[in-house]
């Protein structure tokens, strides 16, 4: 155990605060309070300028735009944007999910074509997993891709699509043999969302925003050499990009407890804060050790890749007790606020901003998506810890 | 930077795993049980062979001079087996309050001789109110010509019927500096020690009686002032260490047992039911080690955070301990409610863990206190 950085990572650390001091990205934050083109342009404005920078895939190799250093490295960018307050870059999910998939499984050619521009913002993906038929049981997933000469053709419909409206490609899964068993026949495709055949219908969120997307192919043709890895290999494909997707959603929820906190000192009840209340002083103290054993937990399994240990079943939980404890401090920021946690964005009653109804929808979101709270206890009870399959 | 154990941590837990599984398996623990003193003292010989029970103390005083993430990865392995005996709380909770308030003639009166294994303490806090708030320690320390004549009573006072000494918190003045610590041999005249029917057979814990036991000021140990909090300190990161071996241990027994059960046809391993509350269990016991090897480590590296992470380390842990074991007796059915079956050894020990050196309630407002709000 020994929790000092280098000189060399101090001063990297020093690097970046300064560099995030003077180059703060502007009004990010206000996703929904920005008309949505102006925000999209700021957003991929402020990743390219992060890239250049070089504080962007900073484990990627050279050839595609990385720095090959170690995750450490990463870490440190990572914490520091964190402790600035800024938010995740426009480009994560490809940066974290289709990036290492591609640098597994994609050709010379693919890696070369694609990885440079997801880490400009040049090019924005979504994500075509999910269909109306196959959720937690993504793998029977219907939408054909049949392969005709050198082109495949799309049929079909896929939905929860995150962004696919601002999107320029998608990464997805599609069935090109019917007659396989569900998880042989599926093969894993880049498809650029400008072809003939493709219509995007956002759909609108609980939260009023229109983020999620139902994508509709029509006969939408793609080249074959779209396909990454091998022809009805996606399954497995596709379980490099689920790994990683599990360590994106597995955020620091340092940030919301510190609101959370601010919430308790400021909101009085019977002429005394709320954090001089003992259910409450006791709740918070709950959530603030379940904050820090995430923080610490992050740090083991950082050091567990840094020194190449494989690690056991901790590996598996990030996901689950992420997305659980920030529902956890959404719900506690709810109840502090009594009456007024009902009122929304744009109401000038709303204390925060309104912040806090936006978290509690966003909690739901993150509970279900990248696989649900449910389907990571199946996989940390089969694959941690060897209980026997229930299907 | 490495969140993680050393080599020789690893060495280390593992040698315990295998020895105490050979040493100490679950029909040896009963066999203590059953012995009304609970001491099981040639296994504490061979402990002692190990180095085991001088881990923390100073080399200078004839221990292996490790640290406290060092006895935390053993005593997690104590936890796992059961272990029952004074070890954790001779050579972890006295040893540390001698460490850290001990003169050095004081550590060398005492030290070696626990470190060798020849003799054990114990350390005396709580009292009638059950409290680890220094205002509820009202045993009387009065001064006495050159020494102090100590009355009251203690409570849940760990093999103290056995310790060749034990050391007390008492009043000398009020106010929370005015608390001393003693050093009171075990044959002191005036002292009685009874051991109270405890539902943890795997631990002996006493009612102790001071009625005007005479000791003289050197018995004093010198550097009291904060030496109440950083004991709590040494003694959550202690008893959470058990509770993480303890937890793994009962988990581990119920997932065995679901993956051999058939009911319906089918292992009961293989029902969702079973699967996502093993998972939940888990999902709660991983982060919670790594709360502890912090908390641990912030003791060694004199964080200033050592204090806040100690309580929530133990805090976390009451609560992992005392729920897994609970879910693990359940996960038996009928098999898990009889004495031969070996689960309710862990489903007891979770719940003497759960209070002792302060339960989750005093911990949480602790570490609400210590973080300003």
């Amino acid at each position: 155990m020994d929790l000092n950085l280098t000189p060399q990572e101090e001063e990297f650390r020093q690097q970046v605060r300064d560099w995030l001091g003077r180059n703060r990205p502007v009004a990010l934050h206000q996703r929904g309070e920005v008309e949505g083109k102006t925000w999209v342009q700021r957003a991929k404005n402020w990743q390219r300028r992060l890239y250049e920078a070089g504080y962007l895939a900073l484990a990627w190799p050279r050839e595609y735009g990385g720095q090959a250093l170690d995750p450490m490295r990463q870490a440190i960018v990572s914490e520091e944007l964190m402790r600035a307050n800024i938010p995740g870059v426009v480009g994560s999910n490809s940066i974290s999910m289709l990036g290492p998939t591609l640098i597994t499984w994609g050709t010379e050619e693919q890696k070369r074509r694609y990885l440079p521009k997801i880490l400009t913002a040049e090019e924005i993906w979504c994500q075509g997993y999910s269909e109306p038929g196959a959720g937690s049981d993504l793998a029977s997933l219907r939408t054909r891709a049949d392969l005709q000469g050198d082109e495949f053709v799309i049929n079909g419909q896929k939905v929860w699509t995150s962004g696919a409206h601002i999107a320029n490609m998608m990464f997805g899964l599609f069935r090109t043999n019917p007659d396989a068993p569900k998880h042989r026949g599926i093969s894993y495709l880049l498809v650029d969302m400008k072809t003939p055949g493709i219509t995007v219908r956002p759909l609108v969120q609980m939260n009023g925003e229109a983020d999620f997307c139902e994508v509709f192919f029509d006969n939408a043709r793609v080249p074959r050499a779209s396909l990454v890895g091998e022809l009805h290999e996606g399954w497995k494909v596709a379980n490099t990009t689920m790994v990683h997707e599990r360590n994106w959603l597995g955020a620091s929820p340092q940030r919301l407890f510190d609101k959370l906190l601010e919430r308790a000192r400021s909101q009085q009840r019977g002429g005394a804060p709320l954090v001089s209340n003992p259910l409450y002083r006791q709740r918070l103290a709950d959530i603030h050790i379940e904050v820090e054993a995430m923080r610490l937990h992050a740090l083991r399994l950082l050091s567990n890749a840094i020194h190449k240990r494989p690690g056991g079943v901790e590996n598996l939980v990030a996901k689950l007790i992420g997305t659980e404890l920030n529902h956890r401090m959404a719900i506690a920021g709810m109840d502090m606020l009594g009456d007024y946690a009902t009122l929304g964005r744009g109401e000038q009653r709303a204390p925060d901003r309104g912040v806090w109804s936006a978290t509690w929808f966003g909690s739901i979101a993150r509970m279900f998506g990248g696989g649900t709270s449910e389907i990571q206890k199946n996989v940390i009870a089969e694959r941690g810890l060897g209980m026997p399959k229930s299907r | 930077m490495d969140f993680g154990l050393t080599d020789e941590q690893e060495q280390l837990k593992t040698g315990a795993r295998d020895f105490l599984s050979n040493e100490c398996p679950s029909a040896v623990v009963r066999k203590v049980m059953a012995e009304e003193s609970g001491l099981a003292p040639d296994l504490y010989k061979k402990m002692a062979e190990l180095g085991w029970t001088g881990m923390i103390v100073p080399e200078e005083f004839g221990g292996l001079g490790l640290g406290m993430l060092d006895l935390a990865v053993l005593l997690e392995e104590c936890g796992y087996a059961a272990l029952p005996g004074p070890f954790p709380f001779s050579s972890g909770i006295a040893a540390s309050v001698l460490r850290l308030g001990g003169s050095p003639d004081q550590c060398q009166r005492w030290l070696p001789e626990l470190a060798a294994g020849r003799l054990t303490g114990t350390v005396a806090i709580v009292e009638e109110a059950d409290s680890l708030d220094a205002a509820d320690i009202v045993l009387a320390a009065a001064r006495d010509g050159a020494g102090f004549v100590l009355n009251g009573v203690k409570m849940f006072v760990p093999y103290a019927h056995a310790a060749d000494f034990i050391v007390v918190a008492a009043r000398t003045d009020p106010g929370p500096e005015g608390l001393g610590f003693f050093v009171v041999e075990g044959g002191a005249n005036g002292l009685t020690s009874r051991i109270l029917k405890n539902v943890d057979q795997t631990r002996r814990v006493c009612e102790v009686k001071f009625d005007g036991v005479k000791v003289p000021a050197a018995s004093r140990l010198e550097k009291s002032s904060g030496l109440l909090e950083r004991l709590i300190d040494a003694g959550a990161v202690i008893v959470a260490a058990d509770s993480l071996g303890g937890s793994e241990r009962a988990l581990e027994m119920a997932v065995e047992y679901s993956k051999v059960r058939e009911q319906f046809g089918r292992p009961i391993g293989s029902f969702q039911a079973l699967q996502h509350l093993a998972a939940e269990l888990v999902a709660g016991l991983e982060p919670a080690r790594s709360l502890l090897w912090y908390a641990a480590y912030g003791q060694d590296a004199g964080l200033d955070d050592a204090s806040r992470a100690a309580s929530m380390a133990k805090a976390r842990l009451s609560n992992v301990y005392s729920r897994t074991a609970d879910q693990s007796v359940l996960m038996h059915g009928g098999i898990g409610f009889t004495w031969e079956h070996d689960i309710h050894l862990w489903f007891k020990r979770s719940r003497f863990n759960d209070p002792f050196f302060g339960d989750p309630v005093f911990h949480r407002e602790r570490v609400a206190t210590l973080s300003g709000y």
